[in-house]
């Protein structure tokens, strides 16, 4: 493509559309290696309780993932009540001193981690009037939504299907409805399994898709990193090239004029 | 004096700052951030907050999530 193509999260300006967590990879030089593969500019991270006398010369994540290399992006997964996440986003905040853009989840239950909407709610708002730029997981409810957007967070992200499932984009004509709403951007968050997955979201017009586990459990994490990156670009042009109509029927490609006969 | 740190108790001497205690606890200089009775103590104040008998400190860090 020749004009830069690339979208503003918040305050934020960003060329990569593919976005990626750091959770499940083998150990710290993987994790590194297939992000660096990815492309991603923006990286999520978990805040952990830091293990207590244990091997005080562990190597840390932001040090293989580091803030002047990625924008890092502080989520509340394993959070099931707004409370848990608002303190997580504040420790991350002072813990990348001052970084304000989060990824806000609140989870319903363990077996479907789908998001607990109520609760997220909460979270936004007091997330939102903290000064923080909040990105949010949500359910596919285009009315839900537009809430959350009208709130102030400044990127939408419903999840395609369960985190973690790898079942692809379950749900296209919702990501749809909530896509023409949108004004800021629509990423999906979850369900992506392998590339297509991520072609076929970024085909629809999503701003971006958010992966973590599909990468992470790949035979080869770091080789499907590379194909996600391809992928998001492939389906980003596609999208912007803006595809052929779908029909019934056949239609030749080469010329019917000419045609030797027998 | 007794508080708790990560939910494990832990013993401190009297006037113990969060510096110190990072340092009891070898971490001093790593990447952290420390919040006691659910309020945050940023950096700068750690050589000055001194911890009180009962405190409930949490030590957070980042680590590898989606």
């Amino acid at each position: 493509m020749t004009a830069k193509d690339t979208f503003t999260i918040g305050s934020r300006e960003f060329s990569s559309r593919l976005l990626v967590g750091t959770g499940k990879y083998k150990d710290l030089q993987e994790t590194g290696t297939a992000i660096a593969a990815s492309g991603a500019e923006i990286v999520t991270v978990a805040v952990r309780r830091t293990n207590i006398g244990q091997n005080p010369d562990e190597p840390n994540l932001l040090d293989v993932i580091s803030p002047d290399d990625y924008t890092l992006l502080p989520n509340t997964a394993g959070c099931f009540n707004a409370k848990d996440a608002i303190r997580t986003c504040m420790l991350a905040r002072e813990l990348l001193d001052g970084h304000n853009l989060v990824k806000l989840e609140v989870l319903g239950d363990q077996k479907t981690l789908y998001p607990n909407m109520r609760e997220t709610f909460t979270a936004a708002e007091k997330l939102l009037a903290e000064g923080f730029e909040v990105m949010v997981y949500c359910n596919d409810d285009p009315i839900a939504a537009q809430e959350l957007e009208a709130m102030g967070c400044v990127a939408i992200m419903p999840l395609g299907s369960l985190i973690g499932s790898g079942l692809g984009i379950l749900n296209p004509h919702n990501i749809r409805l909530i896509m023409e709403e949108a004004k800021v951007p629509v990423l999906v968050d979850a369900g992506v399994g392998t590339a297509s997955d991520a072609a076929i979201a970024m085909e629809m017009g999503c701003d971006g898709v958010l992966m973590n586990t599909a990468i992470a459990h790949a035979q080869n994490p770091v080789l499907m990193a590379s194909a996600m990156k391809k992928a998001i670009e492939a389906g980003r042009e596609a999208y912007l090239a803006g595809r052929m109509p779908k029909k019934a029927y056949a239609s030749a490609s080469s010329p019917l004029e000419g045609l030797i006969h027998s | 004096m007794q508080i708790t740190v990560n939910g494990e108790p832990q013993k401190v001497d009297d006037l113990t700052s969060v510096s110190d205690l990072l340092q009891t606890l070898k971490l001093t200089g790593k990447r952290l951030a420390i919040e006691i009775n659910e309020e945050i103590i940023p950096k700068s104040r750690h050589s000055q907050h001194q911890l009180q008998a009962g405190d409930q400190v949490e030590i957070v860090h980042a680590i590898g999530g989606g």
